[in-house]
């Protein structure tokens, strides 16, 4: 039996065994990513509820553990409504998209050595591009609904997203002036020194890593960067006329992002799956548990922010994007720049 | 080799149906969204030839970047859509007739095409074989090409100038925030501590 | 001097980088001062244009090539560069009195001028299609934004929308015909577009369509003249000024260095495009200028028919017919200045006044200013022995040389009937009843009009420089 001139063998061992074991991965990345992000969801509530003396979900399983997989049920039981005068065909696309988009960075992020579903040359272009798709989610919403409130909101975080992801883009640019490569694998392998965590690229660009979190913090729209939804003004901003199923998928989609953007800082600032200490009882616990413990760091981080740290005016935002982060991002890549080529420490 | 064929034709096929949407769609919130799938389907096209940069870029500028001011714009748009397609029959003959012509002549144009040799040659041989595609591009864009890279770094300025000359206008009367200012206000300067006698009251407000 | 990059000498470019750099540093001093430096960041402008032309003069003689072939800085290069430059420093001056008012004030009209004069110069040494789209694109973005700079006028704004919708339009189809040419020769260079082009095929000769409709385009040839009188009557007139003589010069220099350096293969393809361009730009200058009222609109359509003229010298494909078309732009440019600075004097009430009607009675409110314009518009319908007779008379002989006889019967015909729009401004200036006194003229606009207006008139006496340096300069593209 032959096929476009190959024998079933061919394609056996060419094409489908690879393209089983692909969607194999895939699937268990994707279990596993969802169940995580169950729980920093939790997480997010609980630390939350610390900082201000509550006790947070406690209701649901053992110390609240199952609240997540309740609150799904809840929203996929419930009806979906369509408002009469949305555009419905976008109204339904938005949260999709949203959601596919956020689940598909995941695709080239590394989590120990050797262990991504794709290990592709531009890996850090593909979640930069990736993510800067993420506002056609919010902007798909906002327009769809048809109503005042989430269409401001999706003016805004067009707005407010473009301005971040400039300077998450030079950001990028400055590790990626030290690596060499756009490889996620090799950013992180580039940072495997003798001297441990202190070699990460946090503390050699420690300017640009805390660019980068605040960045991270406003890409996401996350506290105290959640104009698109501030309840004070927009009641829930570009979701108010979601329930049920979509706005799930609108809410998996924003802790998915956040989960990638933890990745992403622990891979291009925290030395990705590299033990802290490169001596024995550390190097034996295996990558992906630094990783995993990296990345709750990060989240660790996001969670206190939202807790801790009061919303920014909208003009406040956009000063802080454009006035400040712009052009201390490019200073810094000037001045990365300078420093590799002069010191003789550029890659290759 | 039968499946980046088969994905060739997905993203060919997907890419010129979102383009003709791009004109036929009624809503222009719609043609915008068909041209960003029209993008995102061109990225895959330069995926399959290899250029894996000018794919993610060509994601990050125009699908990141531009089509989002676009659709920004586009939404705030109030288009009559009947007043619209008023003329629309009115210019169809003229318009159809123009267009017949000129597909004519483009197929002529395809019929004489002789690919010149040199221009094989540039393209079967686009990357050198150690290096990868954006190292490729990094090694000649900024000594081979330094020139066209200046001049359009020159031409991206005057884009800027000129936004700003047409839209920027500094108007009086508006209250700014002055970050150092609110920073370097101390306690001496910010308050006055004052003694009020019972049932007295103040006698001048301050300032 | 061995400043080079990438190992590429610098020295070709040393004019660009001083305009480029210049404007920057500009552009810095305006932003950090404001409006309030507008007077002094259009002076400093003029003083970096001079330096700029003498800078072109200082680089060593003969053909300078670098960035690949992609910049050649040859005598003809020199030549039209110079030109430019004259063009860009005298609308820096004329715009002075226009940005000194209070309520115009804006420096970067200065740095637009500035930019696009570099844009310009690469366009006029460009040796291959991506710099020449690059050129062109540097220059009309800068002219797009100062058509536009009046925003609060509406005729102003129409303008610069106008003329960069049709502006884009026209670069579309210019990148069109050079991706063709492209696809059908595998080089983007000049040298190598003609190694390759020695017959005409189809779709190469679709290409240099495409191409030449975009050039006609920069210089307002018809069918592609639409924009002219519209853009030149909305634009603030300094802006008009400058667009009828810096860029014209840039654009038909591009114009006459790709078909002559790219396409001297296929001459006869090229050739009778340009004849019908330059018959129907001729004889639309002559007869749609009869009837306008506005001068600005009367100096769009005049300077369609003067580059119909221009490209009649193009179309003998000959050095003689080259020569004539730089004689011929480099007169065109005395005539144009010199015009616009009695266009740009004229003003009553603190108002600029810009119908034919205005200029009734001028002879007696101020007879040396209707004596000087009277000279040019003499010239400019080509009345000998002015120079404007001169600039037709070469590019006459060029096309008669060449066996055009039908171009060139044409062309002396046109110029007859144009010559009545122009006399009739002479009429309404010597024998209509004056309306009332006009205010004084700077004195820049004086000056830039003594000099233009004595050479226009005293050309005849001396010919011999322009038209040697001409010879050489269209020499070195052959």
């Amino acid at each position: 039996m032959t096929f476009a001139g190959m024998t079933f063998a061919e394609i056996w061992t060419g094409y489908l065994w690879p393209l089983i074991i692909m969607v194999a991965q895939s699937v268990l990345l994707l279990v596993i990513l969802l169940v995580a992000v169950a729980y920093i969801l939790l997480a997010d509530r609980k630390i939350w509820a610390a900082v201000q003396i509550r006790r947070g979900p406690n209701v649901v399983g053992p110390w609240g553990l199952f609240q997540s997989f309740a609150d799904l049920l809840k929203f996929v039981l419930k009806e979906p409504i369509i408002p009469a005068g949305a555009n419905k065909g976008v109204f339904i696309l938005a949260p999709l998209v949203s959601c596919v988009l956020a689940l598909a960075a995941w695709a080239v992020i590394p989590t120990a050595a050797g262990w991504v579903i794709a290990d592709i040359n531009v890996g850090v272009l593909y979640i930069f591009a990736i993510s800067s798709l993420g506002v056609y989610g919010i902007i798909m919403a906002g327009w769809a609904s048809n109503s005042k409130y989430p269409f401001l909101a999706a003016l805004r975080s067009a707005a407010q997203m473009v301005s971040y992801e400039v300077s998450i883009g030079f950001v990028i640019i400055t590790v990626l002036l030290c690596v060499g490569s756009l490889n996620l694998s090799a950013i992180v392998e580039a940072q495997n020194t003798r001297f441990g965590l202190l070699g990460w690229y946090w503390l050699p660009l420690l300017p640009m890593f805390v660019v980068f979190f605040v960045s991270a913090l406003a890409e996401t729209n996350r506290p105290p960067f959640d104009l698109v939804e501030a309840e004070s003004e927009l009641v829930a901003g570009f979701m108010v006329e979601y329930g049920s199923t979509p706005y799930m998928m609108f809410m998996l989609g924003e802790y998915v992002a956040i989960a990638t953007m933890c990745a992403m800082a622990t891979i291009l600032f925290l030395g990705g799956w590299l033990p802290p200490v490169p001596v024995a009882p550390f190097t034996w616990v295996p990558g992906v548990i630094w990783f995993t413990l990296k990345a709750l760091f990060m989240f660790f981080l996001f969670a206190m922010a939202k807790a801790i740290v009061p919303r920014y005016r909208y003009d406040q935002l956009m000063r802080l994007g454009w006035k400040v982060f712009l052009p201390l991002s490019l200073a810094m890549v000037v001045i990365v720049a300078a420093v590799l080529q002069f010191a003789g420490l550029a890659p290759k | 080799m039968i499946f980046p064929a088969l994905f060739f034709y997905l993203f060919a096929v997907l890419c010129v149906g979102s383009a003709f949407m791009v004109i036929a769609a009624r809503n222009p919130v719609h043609s915008v969204l068909f041209l960003i799938l029209a993008f995102v389907n061109a990225s895959g096209l330069f995926l399959l030839m290899g250029a894996e940069f000018l794919a993610m870029i060509l994601v990050v500028v125009y699908v990141g970047a531009v089509a989002v001011l676009f659709l920004f714009v586009v939404m705030m748009l109030d288009v009559d859509f009947a007043e619209l397609k008023q003329g629309f029959l009115q210019y169809l003959p003229v318009g159809a007739l123009v267009a017949a012509i000129l597909l004519a002549e483009l197929m002529m144009v395809g019929g004489a095409w002789v690919i010149n040799p040199a221009v094989v040659k540039a393209v079967v041989a686009p990357i050198p074989g150690n290096v990868t595609n954006t190292e490729a591009l990094g090694l000649v864009l900024y000594t081979r090409y330094i020139h066209y890279f200046q001049l359009a770094g020159i031409v991206l300025l005057v884009a800027m100038i000129g936004a700003i000359v047409l839209t920027l206008r500094h108007k009086p009367n508006i209250k700014r925030q002055s970050i150092p200012d609110q920073v370097a206000r101390t306690k001496a300067t910010a308050m006055e501590v004052r003694k009020v006698a019972s049932g007295q009251g103040l006698k001048e407000t301050a300032q | 001097m061995g400043f080079e990059i990438a190992g590429y000498s610098l020295l070709p470019v040393v004019p660009e980088l001083v305009l480029a750099v210049g404007a920057m540093a500009l552009l810095m001093i305006g932003a950090y001062r404001g409006d309030r430096v507008t007077g002094l960041v259009t002076g400093l402008a003029v003083f970096l244009v001079v330096i700029a032309a003498a800078l072109v003069l200082w680089l060593p003689p003969g053909r300078l090539v670098t960035f690949n072939g992609s910049f050649i800085v040859d005598d003809f290069a020199r030549f039209m560069k110079i030109l430019t430059l004259t063009g860009s420093a005298v609308t820096l001056l004329f715009s002075r009195g226009f940005v000194a008012a209070a309520t115009r004030r804006m420096f970067e009209f200065a740095i637009l001028i500035l930019l696009s004069t570099v844009g310009m110069m690469v366009l006029i040494s460009a040796g291959d299609l991506i710099s020449l789209y690059l050129g062109l694109e540097l220059m009309s973005l800068a002219l797009y934004v100062v058509a536009a700079s009046q925003r609060d006028n509406l005729k102003s704004t129409e303008a610069g929308l106008k003329y960069f919708v049709l502006g884009a339009l026209s670069s579309g189809m210019l990148l069109y015909g050079a991706s063709l040419i492209y696809g059908f020769t595998g080089t983007v260079s000049f040298a190598g577009i003609a190694a390759a082009a020695k017959s005409g095929s189809l779709g190469l000769v679709f290409g240099l369509v495409f191409l030449l409709a975009g050039l006609c385009f920069k210089v307002s040839a018809v069918p592609f003249h639409m924009w002219t009188p519209d853009v030149y009557e909305g634009a603030p007139t300094p802006v008009t000024a400058f667009f009828a003589s810096a860029p014209k010069v840039a654009a038909l220099a591009v114009f006459v260095r790709a078909t002559m350096t790219a396409f001297p293969g296929i001459t006869q393809e090229w050739q009778q495009i340009v004849v019908f361009v330059a018959i129907a730009s001729m004889a639309l200058g002559a007869f749609a200028g009869i009837g306008q009222r506005n001068i600005k609109r009367l100096m769009a359509y005049s300077s369609i028919g003067h580059m119909g003229f221009a490209l009649v010298g193009l179309a003998a494909g000959t050095p003689e017919g080259t020569q004539g078309v730089l004689v011929y732009i480099a007169i065109y440019l005395t005539m144009t200045l010199g015009a616009f600075a009695v266009i740009l004097a004229l003003s009553r009430h603190g108002e600029a006044v810009e119908t034919i009607s205005d200029f009734a009675g001028l002879s007696r409110t101020n007879p040396l200013l209707a004596f000087f314009m009277a000279m040019l518009l003499f010239s400019l319908a080509g009345v000998p022995p002015l120079a404007g007779f001169f600039a037709k008379f070469y590019v006459f002989l060029a096309a008669m040389k060449a066996g055009l006889f039908t171009l060139a019967v044409l062309g002396v015909l046109s110029s007859v009937i144009g010559a009545y729009y122009y006399l009739v401004i002479i009429k309404v200036m010597y024998f209509d009843e004056p309306i009332g006194a006009m205010e004084p003229a700077r004195g820049e606009l004086r000056a830039v009009l003594a000099v233009t207006g004595l050479f226009n008139m005293l050309f005849f006496v001396y010919p011999a420089p322009l038209i040697d340096v001409a010879t050489l300069a269209a020499k070195s593209l052959f």
